[in-house]
């Protein structure tokens, strides 16, 4: 089949004016998740639909693209996604943070700050950070519009009281704005930080459930914490073991069955392009040969 | 019991219909602060519809309700907007359910059932919260190394202490409750009770308990109601009523003819 048979990046016009109304409520509206008539996308759910909806309703001809999955360019998932656009859109893709407009990702925000213009488009899976406390859709609905969010530091009370301490390390929950909760899908709390007056657009799609909302340039977002217990990102005891990176977030990568072991970068491309710039970790060289610093996955 | 005062909580002719069946009808009573009102009848009379009613879990069909909040106004229960009523519910009322498992969360931990509360009203200090649920776990007679467990591991009274306790730490000034011994052995319903008279007059509660138990109404409340049929048809202090009944039916329900 040929690029032609679609129409630009495959959702119709009228599909993508109504995703792009729902997008432009959940600007207005910070974190407030906004209802969509959810589209069947040529993937699977777990694949990200929302995200690729509403990459496809924003992409314009001259947007340069680049997909990420746990950080890394190179993902199934993420090279998939990247060639879906390339095919259906004929937008230019990079691996680049800094020369993207539209990075659409899963689990992570790129280690450089992103700038005004751009635009990071989450795939969201559960769009809802009450759900597992609260099933029923019509109760959340009530305490998001009245603001009820005592049951979220329940939540984080059940953390510490078990673990002593607040042992969510994933999809933290964030207050937008001072008003709405909102979870900021699979990424690591290590990267809410980077959502707090972010310069660029943040857009959350999440497909099976038909939600689409959005942080604006320059938002307040605070992560949900107790007095006695700040929220606190997560630490890294060494550096990235490729390029020296350190207050980045690492993945832990196994070696050997031999018990050996390594962190490094989990945003690929920042890793990269401080290695080109001659930074080096304890075990770039010989990693770093043959392979051009990539970690193979 | 202080009567001086204009009254807590004042229904009049509050009704509710289903379809063409009568739920209740024509209710007229005043409830003063720290005053204890047990509701009273056979099966089907109407009490569970009364008190959804009043506790504004149902709108009734006709009738008004009016609650004097802690600033002091009485303000018609039904034209508070649904902020202020969901904050009344889960601040200056509590309600307490026949079956526990309709209060309580039982996937999260006793210490955290009773936070909840705490933390719906802003308290973000977790060793504050804490303290304050050990504390209340001990006023309702659970051990403070229980705290950490879920009610899924409690039996039938720990959990209706547990449901007790969860509703009474923003110091409520009434509590609602529907056949609270209803579910348990009769030697855990006499520790309960015991312990909800000791609760209740230490804080100088209000309460309107339904129960089909009259032993219960006699230790619990000052005041009781009968109802028959939707209506009530007799009121008056516990210990007249049922001393003394003057309706036929009450009669009945006093020596136990009726349950
Ligand atoms: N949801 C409902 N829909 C229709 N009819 C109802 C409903 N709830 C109660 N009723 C009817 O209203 C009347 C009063 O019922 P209610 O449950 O208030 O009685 P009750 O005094 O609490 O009884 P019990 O002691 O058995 O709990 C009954 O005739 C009952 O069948
Ligand atoms: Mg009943």
């Amino acid at each position: 089949m040929t690029a032609a048979a679609y129409n630009f990046a495959y959702l119709d016009e009228q599909t993508k004016r109504m995703i792009r109304r729902a997008i432009l409520k959940a600007i207005a509206i910070p974190g407030y998740q906004v209802p969509f008539a959810s589209r069947e996308m040529p993937m699977p759910y777990g694949w990200g639909t929302g995200g690729v909806q509403v990459t496809a309703s924003i992409l314009g001809r001259d947007d340069v693209l680049k997909v990420i999955d746990q950080g890394s360019d190179d993902t199934t998932n993420a090279v998939s996604i990247r060639k879906f656009f390339q095919k259906t859109a004929g937008v230019a893709t990079t691996t680049a943070t800094a020369e993207a407009t539209v990075i659409q990702t899963r689990h992570r925000i790129p280690e450089t700050p992103l700038q005004a213009g751009q635009v990071l488009v989450y795939q969201v899976p559960i769009p809802e950070p009450l759900r597992f406390l609260e099933p029923r859709e019509t109760e959340t609905r009530k305490m998001h519009a009245l603001a009820e969010y005592g049951l979220m530091h329940v939540k984080l009370y059940e953390d510490i009281a078990r673990h002593g301490h607040i042992a969510t390390t994933y999809a933290y929950p964030v207050m937008v704005a001072g008003r709405y909760l909102m979870d900021p899908s699979p990424t690591p709390k290590f990267d809410n930080p980077k959502m707090h007056r972010s310069a660029a657009l943040q857009l959350f799609g999440a497909g099976r459930e038909k939600r689409i909302y959005a942080v604006p340039p320059h938002t307040e977002v605070v992560s949900l914490d107790f007095e006695d217990h700040p929220f606190e990102v997560n630490r890294f005891e060494q550096p990235c073991a490729l390029c020296g990176a350190e207050g980045v977030y690492l993945d832990e990568v196994v070696l050997d069955d031999r018990g050996g072991r390594m962190f490094v970068c989990s945003d690929t491309d920042h890793c990269e392009t401080r290695q080109a710039a001659g930074h080096r970790g304890t075990m770039a060289s010989p990693i770093a040969a043959g392979e051009g610093g990539r970690r193979a996955d | 019991m202080p009567t001086d005062e204009a009254p807590l909580l004042m229904a009049r002719g509050v009704t509710k219909l289903y379809g063409h069946r009568i739920g209740c009808q024509d209710v007229t009573f005043d409830l003063h602060a720290g005053e204890v009102l047990a509701v009273v009848g056979e099966s089907g009379s109407g009490k569970s519809t009364l008190l959804s009613v009043l506790s504004t879990r149902a709108e009734p069909s006709a009738g008004r309700i009016e609650y004097r909040m802690r600033d002091g106004v009485a303000r018609d229960l039904f034209r508070l907007n649904e902020a202020e009523r969901r904050l009344l519910l889960r601040t200056d009322w509590g309600f307490v359910h026949q079956d526990p498992r309709e209060g309580l969360r039982m996937g999260i931990s006793a210490g955290g059932n009773v936070g909840e509360r705490l933390m719906a009203v802003g308290e973000r200090h977790y060793g504050r919260i804490r303290e304050t649920a050990i504390d209340w776990l001990g006023r309702v007679e659970i051990d403070e190394s229980r705290i950490d467990d879920t009610p899924r591991a409690y039996s039938g009274g720990m959990r209706q202490r547990l449901q007790i306790a969860r509703n009474l730490v923003t110091a409520p000034r009434l509590v609602f409750m529907d056949e609270p011994t209803g579910g348990l052995d009769v030697s855990v319903q006499a520790r309960l009770l015991d312990l909800l008279r000791g609760l209740v007059a230490d804080l100088g509660l209000a309460a309107i308990v339904v129960t089909h138990d009259l032993a219960v109404a006699r230790l619990l409340s000052h005041r009781i109601m009968v109802m028959r049929h939707g209506r009530v048809i007799e009121t008056g202090l516990t210990d007249q009523v049922l001393d003394d009944p003057r309706e036929p039916y009450t009669q009945l329900l006093v020596a136990s003819v009726l349950t």
